[in-house]
């Protein structure tokens, strides 16, 4: 008997991408620096994920949930409006679309899969927006798992609504006050939970960063994201497009998008988050900023005093207030194959009112970073006439609160 | 003065070993408390060289690493005040890999030479990626003790005790470091198959909070590491006469313990 899809044609994966070295590193990037306890764990969930990965009926499994649950494939949609505009023909990769709202549905229905496999009943998560953490009690709702997500005091308090979307969904909160607070500290939290409970629990971490496997794990799973886009662009423009751009906090969404282009001609661009610009020392731009270290258990760039503390990131958007970048994109970077630009948060705004008002498309503000990076790269950086695929990662309900206020505010001030 | 040898030597004199655990920075009397552990009866001490992110750490080891940071602790300005401690037992430091590799290997390790230290504890540099470290640490004379948890296999625990100098670390519990009413369940269970594995001085640590505690799991092991209930006491003012006190306390049931086993 053939199944018929609930909707279009069958999404299928593309095979396997290529994996880290044995150490787990990408270039002099990645591996393992955690404490013993964990060592058995990731072990044996590299073990799994190969498994599982290589096999068919696992990847049919995640495929059918990406396209009956998540809403995949999402569509690429050409801006004209925009690209007019600007000069620059653009097309978003919408995964503001799929449910939840945001690309991490993606990679949380994938490691809910190995949760399950590995025989594990509890899963933790770090959230910064609430974007993963809202991503990950869903999943955990689905596949009746408990869930627990540590999320920075300052990120509670400015992320109410997803805090209480979390806890609607089955999952309890754990407001994280140790260090500064938000999503940095969130991931200390979960890994002290985790080296406890490393035998029942899996942690669900939410970007291409942390030890080996995790980087590996959350690309693959984030990939469909290129991997769609690069044959939808090629349908649209007869050919890869000259640019694809995304949004890099830990860089899940960038990720999963450039492996589809790593092999084309295509310039990959990952925008970071500038916040109050690069020289006022407030921001999290850690490939432009950031020196090689050891944080969450991988060598990659992190933002450091001179001694190698680790330093607060600042960001408008809670989603790329992270102090690091995952090490495949601290790879990617020093072999030239991707460039790290740097958005402010007032381009951000201005990203975020631009892709608005021209297009009906409100995006997240960690997205709007790289709109407002293209906005005003168009005609100088990338020249007229230029074809841009940019990965809008997630939609922008979360932060309309958020951006209300600061325009209220403006006006008020005004 | 060589780790490993003066722990073997306290061992062979029939001694339980107590290695004591201090935050550096923490205060400007931390190296009066490091005088007072060793007066105290300290077979070796931690020292504690505070990082931003410490994942191993407990709230109070935390709270100690945000305080010395604050008064604007460095792993320079903590080596410098360890060089003149002139203390009569070797001392060993405790830290998190960043530090190490932001400054260099080689260049971290000769300066933990140069301030008189004999050991070091990174405990996010699991065997695996140790050998930059490792390497560049037996060059400039340095210890390096490797950890062992409960969940370790036997294999895995034989790979970590070859590679291990000075001591062997077994974490008794899994989770991280802070007071604990209780002695672990699992930690005579990981002490005993250390013991199993290797000769080397097998100290349990993570959790060990009281004197019972102490004796209890050294009847197993050669003795113990105590951190969080030391800290603890320093956080609320304990000071060196507090922290003499409870090393005190400690060592006068070990020896007790010691002096019943003794035939």
């Amino acid at each position: 008997m053939t199944t018929i899809p609930a909707r279009g044609t069958p999404l299928v994966l593309g095979p396997p991408g290529p994996a880290p070295d044995p150490t787990g590193r990408f270039e002099q990037f990645g591996g393992q620096f955690v404490p013993e306890t964990l060592v058995p764990a990731l072990e044996q969930l590299d073990r799994e994920f190969r498994t599982a990965w290589a096999s068919d009926a696992f990847r049919a499994e995640f495929a059918e949930l990406l396209q009956s649950y998540a809403g995949r494939p999402t569509p690429v949609t050409e801006c004209h409006n925009l690209s007019r505009k600007l000069g620059v023909r653009v097309l978003l990769k919408r995964e503001d679309l799929t449910h939840t709202g945001s690309h991490k549905i993606n990679n949380v229905l994938g490691q809910a899969l190995l949760t399950r496999r590995m025989g594990k009943q509890r899963v933790i998560a770090e959230t910064g927006a609430g974007q993963h953490g809202v991503a990950t009690a869903t999943a955990c709702a689905l596949f009746d798992l408990d869930c627990t997500v540590f999320m920075g005091a300052v990120d509670v308090e400015r992320q109410a609504l997803n805090v209480w979307r979390m806890e609607l969904l089955g999952a309890t909160v754990v407001p994280v006050e140790s260090g500064s607070r938000t999503l940095k500290d969130a991931v200390n939290d979960a890994l002290r939970d985790w080296v406890a409970t490393v035998e029942s629990t899996h942690y669900c971490i939410g970007s291409v960063v942390g030890p080996h496997p995790f980087p590996w794990i959350v690309r693959e799973f984030q990939r469909v994201v290129g991997d769609e886009a690069r044959e939808q662009t090629r349908a649209l423009l007869g050919d890869d497009p000259d640019y694809v751009v995304a949004c890099v906090g830990g860089g899940s969404n960038a990720m999963g998008t450039f492996t589809g282009f790593v092999d084309t001609t295509s310039d990959l661009i990952g925008v970071e988050a500038g916040g109050h610009g690069l020289e006022s020392g407030r921001h999290g731009a850690s490939v432009a900023r950031g020196v090689p270290g050891v944080l969450h258990g991988a060598r990659s760039l992190y933002l450091q005093d001179e001694a190698g503390q680790i330093l607060e990131a600042h960001s408008i958007s809670a989603g790329l207030d992270y102090p690091g970048v995952g090490p495949e994109h601290a790879a990617l970077a020093s072999i030239g194959r991707a460039r790290y630009v740097s958005a402010t948060d007032e381009v951000a705004l201005a990203g975020f009112e631009l892709l608005s008002v021209t297009e009906g498309i409100v995006p997240a503000l960690e997205p709007a970073h790289a709109i407002g990076w293209l906005a005003d790269a168009a005609g100088t950086e990338i020249p007229k006439g230029s074809s841009v695929l940019l990965t809008l990662s997630g939609r922008g309900d979360k932060d309309a609160a958020q951006v209300s206020e600061i325009l209220r505010a403006r006006e008020r001030g005004a | 003065m060589s780790l490993e040898a003066h722990l073997r030597e306290r061992r062979s004199a029939g001694a339980k070993l107590l290695v004591p655990y201090v935050t550096g920075g923490l205060d400007d009397a931390w190296p009066d408390v490091v005088r007072a552990v060793v007066d105290a009866g300290a077979d070796a001490v931690e020292i504690g060289i505070p990082f931003s992110d410490p994942v191993m750490d407990g709230p109070v080891i935390q709270e100690a690493s945000q305080r010395a940071l604050a008064r604007g602790a460095t792993p320079t300005s903590i080596l410098d005040e360890a060089r003149s401690l002139d203390v009569d037992v070797p001392l060993v430091v405790m830290t998190y890999c960043n530090l190490v590799l932001h400054a260099g290997c080689a260049r971290f390790a000769a300066a933990l030479h140069d301030s008189g230290i004999s050991g070091a504890i990174l405990p996010d540099l699991p065997l695996h990626e140790i050998g930059e470290w490792a390497d560049a640490a037996d060059d400039a004379g340095v210890e390096t003790v490797l950890l062992a948890a409960p969940n370790s296999t036997d294999e895995r625990i034989a790979a970590i005790a070859e590679r291990s100098r000075g001591f062997l670390y077994c974490v008794s519990l899994l989770g991280i470091t802070g007071v604990r009413s209780e002695l672990a369940e699992r930690a005579t269970d990981i002490a005993r198959r250390v013991k199993h594995a290797t000769d080397l001085p097998a100290l349990l640590g993570v959790g060990i909070s009281s004197p019972d505690q102490a004796v209890a799991g050294s009847a197993v092991a050669d003795g113990v590491v105590v951190g969080s209930a030391l800290v603890a006491r320093l956080l609320e003012g304990a000071g060196p006469e507090g922290a003499h006190d409870l090393v005190s306390g400690f060592r006068t049931a070990l020896d007790d313990a010691a002096a019943e086993e003794a035939p």
